[in-house]
């Protein structure tokens, strides 16, 4: 069927255009393998779903449309056949120029089955835009597309154009305004290139690690975390065959976007088109579903607004953005506040008090109700007295009177609230019962078998009026009396987290306690010093520095750890010595000290490696692996030597070492004195001059001036032979 | 008939997707549409009344796609007022034919009908017409005054294309007598209508100065300064702000326009009634430019009028860097900041001081004059006649 449609419209365009364009294609995924959105879910698709009383594909569709794509292939997994129903009873099934064909699977677990699946149809020609249908959106795409098309002309290995939008996330809650954890991404800021695609999981603890080769590849780059996702991609043909040669790729960004960047070998390249007047959001959980709502009343989806985007224009705005349809049965005393939009035939009685809302078709609400920041779907009946704040209610719930809806709640299809009962926050209520195996794989739909919960519906739905009539003076019942449904224990994970993506705004008690805790994990972290190591040893040493951070000694401290650290990196990962001459001076600049503290610093570093690589603390494999190292290294410590008080700076440093970190040099002290000077990293005259500084102090103190008498001597004598050469020579002229 | 449904329902989606702006395009599309309804009309009994029927059909669905955009139902209305005057000049031509021919034989009945219809005084256009053309014509056979009905309610439709199409040049053809040498012209956001009465006006080397406000949020006037110069007239841009500083040094404020309401009144891009105010305070003229195809028959206080339309704030500010003050998932959820972009404008017809349409100069009490000639009152409200 798809490729008969397929056919027609590709005609009609090859008439209209030139032959040898190909029509725009979209994949549009009416599954997002999810399983936010239950208990909704488990009865409607997702896609269905109204927001702010039009079911969410009809945006996805009439951008997609307004976009100038030609030909969606909607790719349908649970609750297929009610897709496909709504899209044959719509104006999209006969939309002139625009053809919307269906794709049904039964047996789909992600995105990446999906997409295998219509590599397998071969309906795909050329580039295609991939979308899910929960996406609303109003960019326009000729810029996007033409960016990707001739990046694609350059380099046939840029595959995808990723939509990104800035939008920053909330400081406190590390979450964006969709409820989407934090994101982070490095772009090149040329070529627009995505380096590194990290969601808030990994970096969560503080840092983030990137791979030196970025950098190394890279003139620049830009790190944000205040871009959002889009999920609107531009991908060319190759992005399916990807997939089917990656069998094990599902998610679309866990697994495909991330292995692309990882993936060296293919060469592939992911590219970012900011957007920045246009909107586009997608809805991924209850928070986002609450928050695009708010920005198609606020207008932000023009021309993707209810009075435009409703078939028979029976909407209308009127002062303070309220929406009212025509027919709506209103109270003289009922109070309707702004951005609150009014579904057609809905009656509403005196004093109620509705704002922030979404009220649907068909909908009865009694005398005195206040409904606020609460999203009520079509037919719903609300007796007087109710109370709403921050609740979702679907199709057909009867909320008998007093019943009340704390913030968060989602109330189910055809769920019955018995009188005076109060649902508690963050409850999903449903008439069916809470699935009770987990499914293992999270990324698994709603309902492995859509057909097992169709049929529980069908049941529900026949039996729903003897079962209230049953349920009516039963006091079992979950929800009050006359009451009718199920409470789902609280989110499976068990985590706590539920306010993360509920509906109701974050509490400030919420808000106050991460706060406090945030604060503490600051504290910690200025504990541990200025910045943080990369090394990611931070417990140590903290202690005597807390207090004065900003102190020299203080800031000296943790500068020594932070070359420590650099240098064993470069050991490690065999780095080229400019490049580590290159890292220390930077950490100098950072820490405004002078060359003298970088050389005292990595000689530590060097003469701490050297113990740590000894298996054992026998002198001699000591001294040979000081030795080495020294010799390796000795570019980088002379690097820093400029003149004489640097390398006695050097003596000094190394003498503090044998007497406190390592006291296994100090009976190796006068060897590698003599293996210094032997490399030339510091001179007779340092040394004699370290010797002389030496002699008025204490006695403690010239125990090594002692050790090295001997070597001591045998440097006078040879400046003495040396003066007497030159002498002789200033003589013979 | 397929056809039209087709064409009917492109035009519709273009106006409810607002994938077409600005009045002009409208009225052009939305007369060629029905242009082609009419000529593809089938005969009929009563010709005029199923013509009537079809295009208020038609219209309503049209006016229903967008109600902001007046110039459909002004359209639809001139239509419809067309076919009617035909209508009317055919029936007095049969009269006058009866008078000679069939005087006896049934003619009590006929009459009876005729005088209805010629009681409903005929405007001036339909009077002229009439008196030029009423020649010897003997009573014919209901058909061929079908045909002729549906012919000349082509033919005028198509001058009534013709009239949308060189509108711009017959409003700009009165500019010279308009803007005389050395004088300040000011004018607001940019109009076509506008753009062609200043170019018109430099002929004979006429030079003049033109002040342009940039019409936020959809800065226009920048595109319209860099036009002007570009033909060399000497063009300052100001901010909107800045009318009021500026208007004292302004001979004539000139102002393209979305509609003209039958009280003389106007509705404009947001920020004109700031502009009017500011003249009218220093006594500067108030000039309003207008094709023909924007008088619009209602009344602004008319409830069907939608006056305006609320755009996407993102023409206002970047959504990006606003985004933390309208995270809902903090506070009590209610957005704290809101951002308004409304489209439109109202200016009431005190403060206009000249309307120049493709007919000539008017006052503003005259518009209710020139609505009567081009519309009929039946048309008026196409919504109510449809429904009972």
């Amino acid at each position: 069927m798809g490729a008969q449609k397929k056919g027609a419209a590709a005609r009609v365009s090859e008439d209209a255009e030139d032959l040898a364009r190909h029509p725009l294609q979209a994949i549009l995924l009416a599954d997002s393998f999810t399983t936010k959105f239950r208990p909704i879910t488990l009865e409607r698709p997702k896609v269905l779903l109204p927001l702010a009383n039009i079911p969410m594909i009809d945006y996805t569709l009439a951008w997609l449309e307004s976009a100038g794509v030609e030909e969606v292939f909607v790719f349908c997994c649970a609750h297929s056949k009610q897709v496909i129903n709504y899209l044959e009873n719509s104006e999209w099934s006969s939309h002139p120029n625009f053809s919307v064909s269906t794709i049904e699977s039964h047996d789909s677990t992600g995105a990446g089955d999906a997409l295998r699946l219509i590599y397998e149809r071969h309906v795909i020609h050329g580039d295609f835009v991939l979308i899910s249908g929960d996406t609303v959106s109003n960019m326009s795409l000729t810029q996007a597309l033409q960016e990707h098309k001739e990046r694609r002309k350059k380099d046939s290995n840029a595959v995808m154009t990723m939509v990104v939008k800035k939008s920053k996330h909330s400081p406190i809650t590390q979450q964006s305004r969709l409820g989407t954890d934090e994101l982070f991404m490095a772009i090149n800021p040329d070529t627009k290139e995505l380096l590194c695609y990290e969601d808030k999981a990994e970096y969560s603890k503080g840092f983030i690690s990137l791979d030196k080769t970025l950098i190394a590849d890279n003139p620049s780059i830009v790190l944000h975390n205040d871009k959002q996702d889009c999920y609107i991609d531009i991908c060319s043909e190759e992005v399916l065959s990807i997939f089917t040669d990656n069998f094990d790729y599902q998610h679309l960004r866990r697994h495909f976007v991330k292995g692309l960047l990882v993936d060296d070998l293919m060469g592939y390249k992911i590219f970012t088109h900011e957007i920045h007047s246009s909107y586009a959001a997608r809805i991924d959980n209850f928070r986002s579903y609450d928050t695009v709502s708010k920005d198609i009343i606020q207008r932000w989806t023009y021309p993707f607004v209810p009075d435009v985007l409703c078939g028979n224009s029976a909407i209308k705005v009127e002062r303070q953005g309220t929406y009212r349809a025509s027919e709506v049965t209103l109270s003289r005393s009922a109070q309707i506040c702004p951005f609150t939009v009014i579904g057609q035939g809905t009656k509403i009685g005196n004093d109620t008090k509705i704002s922030h809302s979404v009220i649907g078709e068909g909908c009865s609400i009694g005398s005195n109700v206040t409904i606020e920041g609460s999203y009520v779907w079509n037919n719903v009946t609300i007796e007087d007295g109710c109370q709403l704040r921050h609740a979702i209610v679907c199709d057909g719930v009867i909320m008998k009177s007093g019943a009340v809806l704390e913030p968060g709640v989602v109330l189910s299809f055809k769920v019955v609230v018995g009188k005076q009962f109060v649902v508690p926050a963050y409850s999903m209520v449903s008439l069916l019962q809470q699935p009770t195996q987990q499914d293992s794989d999270e990324e698994l739909e709603y309902a492995d078998s859509s057909s097992a919960i169709t049929g529980a519906v069908d049941k529900v739905n026949g039996d729903a009026t003897s079962d209230l009539s049953e349920t009516r003076y039963g006091p079992t019942s979950e929800l009050g009396t006359g009451g009718v449904g199920y409470i789902w224990s609280i989110f499976e994970g068990g985590n706590d987290e539920e306010w993360r993506h509920s509906v109701a705004p974050i509490p400030t008690d919420k808000l106050a306690k991460i706060m406090l805790e945030k604060d503490k994990d600051e504290e910690l972290l200025t504990q541990d010093g200025n910045v943080v190591s990369p090394s990611g040893d931070l417990k140590s040493d903290s202690d005597g520095n807390a207090s004065d951070n900003n102190d020299n000694e203080g800031s000296y401290v943790s500068f020594e750890k932070e070359v420590e650290a650099t240098f064993l990196r470069a050991v490690l990962e065999n780095h080229e010595v400019d490049n580590a001459i290159l890292e220390v001076n930077g950490l100098r600049l950072s820490y405004n000290l002078a060359s003298v503290d970088c050389a005292g610093a990595i000689f530590y570093s060097m003469m701490k490696w050297a113990v740590e690589s000894s298996h054992n603390a026998r002198a001699s494999e000591l001294h040979k692996n000081a030795a080495a190292i020294i010799t390796k290294w000795k570019k980088l410590l002379k690097y820093y030597l400029h003149g004489i008080d640097e390398e006695i700076e050097v003596i000094l440093k190394f003498e503090e070492i044998c007497l406190e970190s390592c006291r296994e040099f100090s009976p190796l002290f006068p060897q590698i004195l003599h293996l210094l000077y032997d490399k030339e990293i510091i001179q007779e005259e340092a040394i004699l001059r370290w010797a002389d500084e030496k002699e008025g102090a204490d006695e403690s103190d010239k125990v090594f001036v002692r050790q090295s008498e001997s070597f001591l001597q045998w440097l006078r004598e040879a400046e003495e032979e040396e003066d007497e050469e030159e002498e002789e020579e200033e003589e013979e002229k | 008939m397929q056809d039209i449904q087709a064409l009917v329902n492109e035009l519709v989606y273009k106006l409810r997707k607002r994938k077409m702006e600005g009045s002009d395009t409208s009225a052009q599309l939305t007369v060629e549409l029905l242009r082609s309804v009419i000529s593809q009309q089938k005969m009929s009994e009563n010709q005029a009344a199923s013509l009537i029927e079809a295009v208020r059909e038609i219209g309503v669905k049209l006016i229903a796609a967008n109600p902001v955009e007046l110039a459909v139902g002004n359209i639809v209305r001139r239509v419809l007022h067309i076919i009617r005057e035909e209508e009317l000049s055919l029936m007095a031509k049969a009269v006058q034919g009866m008078g000679v021919d069939d005087e006896h034989n049934n003619g009590v009945k006929d009459n009876d009908h005729v005088a209805k219809i010629l009681t409903r005084s005929p405007s001036l256009h339909s009077l002229l017409d009439s008196a030029k053309t009423s020649s010897n014509s003997k009573g014919k056979a209901d058909k061929i005054a079908n045909l002729k009905l549906k012919n000349n309610v082509l033919e005028a439709v198509n001058y009534l294309i013709e009239d949308i199409k060189i509108c711009h040049e017959q409003i700009a053809e009165q500019a010279l007598e308009l803007i005389h040498q050395n004088e300040v012209v000011l004018t607001f956001g940019r109009s076509r209508t506008v753009k062609n009465f200043l170019l018109a006006a430099t002929k004979k080397n006429r030079s003049f100065q033109v002040f342009v406000a940039e019409g936020a949020p959809k800065y226009q006037g920048h595109v319209l300064a860099k036009e002007l110069a570009a033909k060399e007239i000497q063009t300052t841009l100001i901010a909107d702000s800045a009318v009021f500083a500026m208007i004292s040094r302004v001979n004539m404020v000139i102002v393209g326009v979305h509609a003209v309401m039958a009280n003389g009144g106007v509705i404009g891009p947001v920020g004109l009634n700031m502009v009017a105010l500011a003249a009218k305070r220093h006594a500067v003229p108030f000039v309003v430019v207008a094709g023909s195809h924007k008088l619009c028959p209602l009344y602004p206080n008319n409830p069907e009028v939608l006056l305006n339309e609320m755009r996407s704030p993102s023409e206002l500010l970047d959504f990006g860097e606003f985004s933390d003050c309208m995270d809902h998932g903090i506070g009590n959820g209610a957005p704290l900041l809101h951002v308004a972009n409304p489209a439109f404008d109202y200016v009431p017809p005190e403060l206009v001081s000249l309307f120049i349409t493709d007919m000539g100069g008017h006052n503003p009490s005259f518009i209710h004059q020139l609505i009567s000639e081009h519309y009929s009152a039946d048309d008026f409200n196409l919504q109510q006649h449809t429904a009972s």
